[in-house]
């Protein structure tokens, strides 16, 4: 995988809270057995008019033809609470989203992103209110992140983020956290051997 | 320093400190179908293997259907899907209850009756709803598939410590009141959101007075209050329900297991960074009226007014909810009709449950423009509900008696309600298209839900009670 460090883009709005894995990717698309192929499968309730896609609906933001080519998605608090399913982040990169910008993340969701080369960032309300007023007046707007520095900008306008410095060096470095803990195999191990009898079979 | 819950079971589980991060050892995997299969075919790519295949179990349960054992029964995508599971299982020796297996159910009903969850654990599956095994005062929260992955080839999470909260629930419970009635009343409290970032432990006189069965109801929803995790510490109630279990321990390790379990619980004096604390009697019969499971009522108040809410935010989600649910503010539950009702999942879908559905169900008939399912939780579940002729309640009533799985809690099977239909729902979610594309969710009790099977609108439990 590749990292990302800094990235450049126009962001489609989606201003609503609470928007939950189910309203991501609904539960009929997750019988697959692959990681791909799920962004046309992206918020289909909201998106289309018919169950068999055929019939985009023109009131949803992602549908309008100024926020096509969007790679930067604006929404407000607790998104991507319930269900766990990673599809939903899968479903957003394939469609092509590369940072989402929110008030605030559900738990597993944000850990979801980070483990697929998402950026999951969090700002104020007042600061999102700017970003999307921004987009309102031209979807064409450029919005810059900034990973290193932990920096939204926007016509002028500077933002800073938090993350955890292992999330942000995991994003820089696209690294393979599972090679990563192979590595301590032997830390494992003795652990194992301490186990409580009944806990080590 | 006193020490919570979390703390103690967190801290016996730490393997190495990487910076803020713990790596974290995992006692039990539990997988099932529809989160698993690219996590195994990721293994296979870099030719790793799953390091615990004994610490992992596997079950079907989404993707079944609930009248059929055939596992093509709801077509070619879902029965892809559980021989993707079947064949994986196969090669990396790990133990699956198929379709029709005596010991199959859903994940987070199979796991504890088998004694595969036990007090001080960590236990994790790739789903949300794994938080139910906290319940045994086990440290249990859902995962996605990468980190799915990450388990089968080290057996070990990255995870960094969330902050705890603790909910007190006061008093002894009134009567008619369930743990579902419990969990939607501190969700509703808190919000939607209220314990993200946060593992919650519950205690309390009415938390204590629970059973086991009640327990899971009460963790199995922290995640709709956003936590990562719920908790309640073991006691003698714990240990009853696991003496005996297949997978308990046996002869001189039980004892020296029940004095470790005993070992998890707060501290005299153990802080938390949040406490929330509601009394017992003021709970009463909940219904949710929206679309998220924060939004919820006593089953005697009115539908709110989106404009009592002061905050824009929640307004209109509110406004949106109302319009979504076809619900006008001020309307009264009991003029509302349901279509629908199911009776089962996660939630709501064990023995404890099915009683106390069918102990409203043999009063009286399900109303004529109703459906209703019952879904045992597992064919454990199924089992007893037969012996005590449970089934044959339902069945007089004039509800289906189903084959064990998720069924229409999320509707990856057949089991999908239609554009609006109104379902009282024993599930965990009333998300927008939960059930199905339009499809309208109530969440409430079993008991509540038969008894708005029977009358044909929502109706307060407590009036079928003597």
């Amino acid at each position: 995988m590749t990292g990302i460090t800094q990235h450049s883009g126009k962001a489609a709005p989606l201003d609503q809270a609470n928007v939950d894995t189910d309203q991501i990717i609904p539960k009929q698309f997750l019988t697959g057995v692959t990681r791909v192929g799920y962004g046309k499968h992206l918020f289909h309730d909201w998106r289309y008019l018919d169950l068999h896609e055929q019939e985009p609906n023109p009131d949803f933001s992602l549908n309008k033809p100024e926020h096509q080519g969007a790679s930067i998605l604006l929404t407000r608090e607790n998104f991507g609470c319930g269900s766990s399913r990673e599809h939903a982040p899968w479903a957003l990169g394939d469609f092509g989203f590369q940072v989402i910008i929110a008030t605030s993340f559900a738990d597993i969701f944000y850990g979801n992103c980070i483990n697929n080369q998402i950026l999951p960032l969090s700002l104020k309300n007042p600061e999102l209110d700017v970003l999307f007023a921004a987009v309102a007046a031209d979807p064409e707007v450029q919005i810059d992140i900034d990973l290193p520095a932990q920096t939204v900008s926007c016509h002028g306008q500077q933002f800073h983020f938090d993350i955890a410095e292992h999330h942000k060096y995991n994003l820089i470095k696209g690294l393979d956290a599972i090679g990563q803990t192979l590595e301590l195999q032997d830390k494992i191990e003795a652990f194992e051997g301490k186990l409580p009898t009944w806990l080590q079979a | 320093m006193a020490k919570t819950l979390y703390d103690k079971v967190w801290q016996a589980h730490v393997i190495d400190q990487m910076g803020e991060d713990s790596l974290i050892y995992i006692d039990r995997h539990l997988i099932h179908e529809v989160t698993s299969p690219q996590a195994f075919a990721g293994l296979s790519e870099k030719g790793r293997k799953v390091r615990r295949p004994d610490k992992t179990f596997a079950t079907m349960d989404h993707s079944i259907s609930t009248r059929s054992l055939a596992i093509d029964a709801c077509g070619p995508a879902n029965k892809l899907q559980l021989q993707t599971l079947a064949d994986n299982c196969e090669e990396n020796g790990i133990e699956l209850f198929p379709v029709g297996h005596q010991k199959q159910g859903i994940v987070h009903v199979m796991g504890p009756e088998l004694g595969l969850i036990q007090p001080g654990m960590t236990v994790v599956c790739g789903d949300s709803h794994t938080a139910t095994h906290g319940a045994f005062g086990a440290l249990a929260f859902g995962i996605g598939t990468s980190q799915v992955e990450h388990v089968f080839a080290t057996q070990t999470l990255k995870q960094s410590k969330a902050k705890s909260m603790q909910v007190k629930v006061s008093g002894n419970l009134p009567i008619g009141i369930t743990a579902k009635d419990i969990i939607l009343a501190i969700i509703g409290k808190i919000g939607h959101a209220g314990a993200t970032g946060h593992v919650i432990e519950y205690c309390g006189e009415a938390i204590q007075g629970l059973t086991m069965e009640e327990r899971m109801t009460i963790c199995n929803m922290s995640i709709e209050a956003g936590a990562k995790a719920g908790m309640i510490a073991c006691d003698q109630t714990t240990i009853d329900y696991l003496e005996g279990r297949e997978h308990s321990p046996k002869g001189e390790q039980w004892q020296q297991a029940v004095d470790y379990w005993l070992s998890f619980h707060s501290d005299e004096g153990a802080t938390f960074d949040t406490v929330v604390e509601l009394q017992a009697a003021d709970i009463t019969p909940q219904v949710t009226w929206g679309t998220n499971p924060g939004q919820v009522m006593g089953v005697n108040q009115v539908v709110p007014t989106p404009t009592d809410f002061s905050d824009p935010i929640e307004r209109q989600s509110a406004e949106k909810a109302l319009k979504y649910m076809g619900l006008e503010a001020g309307q009264k539950l009991s003029d509302v009709q349901v279509t629908d009702v199911f009776i089962g999942s996660c939630t709501n879908g064990r023995i404890e449950d099915m009683r106390a559905a069918a102990a409203i169900a043999k009063t009286g008939k399900v109303a004529p423009h109703v459906t209703a399912i019952v879904v045992p939780g597992s064919n454990q579940v199924k089992a007893q509900a037969e012996a005590e002729q449970l089934d044959k309640i339902f069945i007089e009533a004039g509800f289906e008696w189903r084959l064990p799985g998720c069924s229409m809690c999320l509707g990856m099977n057949d089991d999908i309600l239609e554009a609006g239909r109104r379902c009282a729902s024993t599930s965990n979610r009333n998300f927008e298209g939960r059930q199905g594309r339009g499809a309208r969710t109530h969440l409430v009790s079993p008991a509540m839900a038969a008894a708005a099977a029977l009358k044909g609108t929502f109706a307060d439990v407590r009036d079928f009670q003597e």
